[in-house]
């Protein structure tokens, strides 16, 4: 299957053919681009396009002040606007020394847990439609909108939500707001079975990733894949686990790792299935944070004027699409003197081309979606 | 391992090609010299010890008033938890340093997007290109100098004609 010499028949084409693949294409995730080389269904390689949603956020941070540039952050990762949120406000504050107030941490954490549930759905529904499943995909979507209302509920936003503040979160979760969280997850943890059922356990989902794209961990290393392709690999990292931030050292839970379970160590379905059980660890998480939730203010005394020392600081979190990392400069004025945002598909992205040798065209989609890569996050 | 120790390692190591550590900030750092970055980063990721499996991040930071750019080197080690920052200074106007690509894979991207928005060549590195920005790009937006040019293919970049235009 993984012969790559040209055909010999006579009257067949038994050249090399150059495809492109996107920039618009449904499995893309966004606006990226593939120069595929092909040898009939075999892929020879496939080299990534991006660049084509470069906003230039980190220049846009050195233009606006250190409060004013939280919306901008949202822009980094749509579907988890939460986490460059709060990576950038907890680099802010680690400049400065601000000190969170402790319900604003909560705050944090229940947001977060709820956009990495709603950003994991779109991942494994979109995942499933990319190889050919329509159904689940609009499963995923009909919980995520559940979130989508929670979320607006919270701050006012479906999806660019411009919450975490330095200091503390925008606006208190309130006691409604909790039981209909609460609500939600008894309804939503019934549904992972559920789902299960329908794609995750599919003999026909199984066959069509099992074995596919296997990445090693010498190369998850090199490429410093993060995240749930890290752990696919079954390599124990998580960032909320092993540099702990917030609250997340009071709270229990387990983080996932790829066993192989279907067919080799870290092949595609082992990091769909990653996804799928951190669903149900974030519902864990979201209960005990609602249960452990305290009273007290949601921000701390922040001023207006916001100045840090001189100094830098490099801050990560664990987000839907692993370590993001904000490395901040400041001069000391209101201004931040650089911004640079460290992203988990920028480096997913770039294994690409090295695993996409040998593998079939449809595969590469499977590839795509299995790394779960977003295009606005690549290009910033 | 505090970053102190792995520094005076470093050093006893390469002797004169490690410069001033800054340890009273909140993320320590030590300079590097440029020509021996590759071998340092080996050595890094490579020492028992020490274990710094993956280069987190890299990215440079533009400093006109000292004529020079710094290369920032974020590395991490999964083994003991531990983080080193390295720092290499380069001139403005010739800004070159050696390729990690043979050390960490990710580097080719990295480095990509540091040459796009920086302007700093990487030598040795397989495919230096523009990544972010088309081809035909003029100029290294991230250094702090950067005009944008007024049109790009014919498109104006200004915002005020583009409402006139709207407006007409």
């Amino acid at each position: 299957m993984n012969e790559t010499a040209p055909v010999q028949s006579q009257g067949f084409y038994a050249e090399e053919m150059t495809i492109s693949v996107g920039p618009q294409h449904p499995s893309t995730h966004g606006v990226l681009r593939f120069v595929v080389k092909t040898d009939g269904e075999v892929i020879n390689e496939a080299i990534p396009d991006v660049g084509y949603l470069h906003r230039s956020i980190e220049k846009i941070g050195e233009k606006v002040t250190w409060h004013g540039y939280v919306p901008y952050t949202d822009r980094a990762d749509y579907l988890a606007a939460m986490f460059a949120n709060q990576v950038f406000c907890m680099a802010a504050e680690k400049l400065a020394g601000t000190e969170v107030t402790r319900r604003g941490e909560f705050c944090r954490v229940i947001a977060c847990e709820l956009n990495r549930i709603a950003s994991h759905l779109i991942s494994v529904g979109t995942f499933g439609q990319d190889i050919g499943a329509m159904t689940p995909f609009v499963h995923a979507l009909r919980e995520r909108e559940t979130i989508n209302n929670l979320m607006e509920e919270i701050c006012g936003a479906r999806l660019t939500y411009n919450y975490i503040r330095i200091g503390g979160v925008g606006y208190d979760i309130l006691p409604e707001t909790c039981t209909r969280i609460t609500e939600f997850l008894d309804h939503f943890e019934p549904i992972v079975d559920e789902f299960n059922r329908l794609l995750s356990n599919n003999k026909i989902f199984i066959e069509r990733l099992a074995g596919v794209a296997v990445i090693s961990k010498e190369d998850a290393f090199s490429y410093n894949l993060v995240g749930p392709n890290l752990r696919g690999c079954g390599i124990k990292w998580d960032i909320r686990r092993d540099i702990p931030y917030s609250v997340y050292p009071e709270l229990e839970f387990e983080v996932p790792v790829g066993t192989g379970q279907v067919g080799t160590l870290g092949d595609s379905y082992d990091r769909y299935w990653v996804r799928i059980r951190e669903l149900q660890e974030s519902c864990k998480i979201l209960r005990q944070c609602l249960k452990m939730f305290p009273k007290g203010p949601a921000i701390a005394k922040v001023p207006r004027k916001f100045k840090p020392p001189v100094g830098e600081c490099y801050a990560r979190v664990e987000a839907p699409r692993g370590d993001m990392g904000f490395y901040v400069v400041s001069d000391g004025s209101e201004y931040p003197y650089r911004v640079r945002i460290r992203t988990g598909s920028f480096t997913a992205m770039s294994i690409i081309d090295k695993l996409s040798k040998g593998i079939m065209v449809a595969d590469l989609i499977a590839l795509i979606g299995s790394l779960d890569v977003d295009a606005p996050e690549i290009d910033r | 391992m505090e970053v102190q120790e792995i520094y005076q390692q470093l050093e006893k190591q390469f002797p004169g090609k490690v410069g001033e550590f800054k340890g009273d900030v909140p993320e320590p750092y030590c300079t590097v010299s440029p020509e021996a970055i590759v071998e340092i980063s080996r050595f890094l990721r490579d020492d028992p010890n020490l274990k710094f499996e993956v280069l987190s991040d890299l990215t440079a930071l533009d400093w006109p008033k000292e004529e020079k750019i710094q290369v920032v080197y974020h590395l991490y080690s999964y083994s003991n938890k531990s983080q080193i920052v390295l720092k290499v200074d380069l001139p403005r106007d010739n800004s070159k340093i050696p390729t990690l690509e043979g050390v960490w894979k990710v580097a080719n991207w990295f480095e990509r997007e540091v040459f796009d928005l920086f302007g700093v060549i990487f030598e040795g590195h397989s495919d230096l290109r523009r990544i972010m920005l088309p081809e035909d790009w003029v100029g290294h937006p991230l250094r702090k100098d950067y005009v944008e040019e007024e049109e790009y293919d014919g498109i104006s970049t200004q915002r005020a004609p583009l409402v006139e235009k709207l407006l007409r």
